[in-house]
């Protein structure tokens, strides 16, 4: 490939051959006017929207978190240690992500699959722990219903578990092409676009385990 | 294709031998094969490890009380993680400047929009 046709695997230029680019990289390509892949820049797009939903949950949450109309507040029931093994869990799923595209990049197929696997598993750990929290609270007396603070906890936990349980359909699927055959270095920009949405999840976690379970409701 | 590029990338001391350009300067097209190594990529999760662990460790008061300094030094930490992952596990350092403003311009927005909403309903009174 000379030099002038030098570009992303994900990105082309309109001088580029894309047979050979996708023989010398192993990326499917196609031209486009911004030379970048429009699937990741949708991706990328819709990322930056996600985080006008997540923060708007979260500030309901803010405001609505001292609001237990006299009854016991989420705050309350949090149980930290429980939390932190699960915050760790979703953590370290994000470095199985990427280790998944790496292995996926390198034309290492069976790599990329436990990888994979490995992710889904680590979200599935974390979906759990969600479950299990939750079922705590309501034993705790604390239900979706019971108070403005609990209807604004649940609801923005329980969308951040959706994303956690879309991404596992879709990491799933991810294995389930690979399996087949389907996923190697030429279409390994499916498993970034995952990854992607995947790092997002958990980005978010971040965020929604500081500022809701570790910083003290005043 | 190695002798068309930069190794730009590997200023972090952690890039395979085969990365090749990551244009940090502009919006030109980078090279996806600009990516960390996969030991680059475990030291960043045993620094996210290490953050993780710090922030529960505020929460045990009994070890150390924090005082006036807890709730910023929480945002710190959860920003540098939020970095951390940005950056490297989503690539946005070895990809085009246009990924990372296409998901700032939201985030930033997202922001604005809801510290001026909390503000408004005198959150931080």
């Amino acid at each position: 490939m000379s030099a002038e046709t030098a570009t992303a695997g994900s990105v082309t230029t309109s001088t580029v051959d894309a047979d050979n680019h996708g023989e010398d990289h192993g990326h499917a390509s196609h031209a486009t006017s911004t030379g970048l892949s429009n699937t990741k820049l949708a991706m990328w797009v819709f990322l930056g929207s996600e985080c006008l939903l997540f923060g708007g949950l979260i500030s309901t949450y803010l405001l609505y978190s001292t609001r237990g109309n006299g009854r016991t507040l989420p705050a309350d029931v949090f149980d930290i240690p429980f939390t932190s093994v699960s915050s760790f869990v979703l953590l370290m799923s994000s470095l199985t992500m990427v280790l998944a595209l790496s292995a996926v990049n390198r034309g290492e197929a069976e790599a990329g699959r436990a990888w994979l696997l490995a992710t889904a598993l680590l979200g599935a750990v974390f979906l759990g722990g969600q479950v299990y929290e939750f079922t705590a609270f309501v034993r705790e007396g604390v239900g979706f219903t019971t108070s403005p603070a609990s209807s604004a906890f649940f609801t923005l936990t329980g969308f951040h578990g959706v994303h956690v349980a879309i991404g596992i359909v879709m990491l799933m699927s991810l294995f389930i092409r690979s399996v087949n055959g389907n996923l190697n270095q030429r279409n390994s920009e499916t498993v970034e676009i995952v990854g992607l949405y995947w790092h997002f999840v958990d980005i978010v976690w971040i965020f929604i385990f500081t500022v809701i379970y570790l910083i003290p409701v005043n | 294709m190695s002798d068309t590029t930069t190794p730009t990338a590997a200023n972090t001391g952690n890039v395979d031998e085969h990365a090749a350009t990551a244009s940090h300067e502009s919006d030109a097209p980078s090279e996806d094969h600009a990516h960390p190594s996969d030991w680059a990529y475990v030291k960043i999760a045993l620094a996210l490890a290490v953050i993780t662990a710090l922030e529960v460790f505020t929460y045990f008061e009994s070890v150390l009380d924090w005082g006036v300094a807890l709730v910023p030094s929480l945002i710190f930490m959860m920003i540098v993680k939020f970095y951390l992952v940005a950056t490297w596990f989503m690539h946005l350092r070895f990809d085009s400047k246009l990924f990372g403003r296409m998901f700032t311009t939201g985030l930033l927005l997202a922001v604005g929009v809801y510290v001026a909403t909390l503000t408004v309903f005198e959150f931080f009174a």
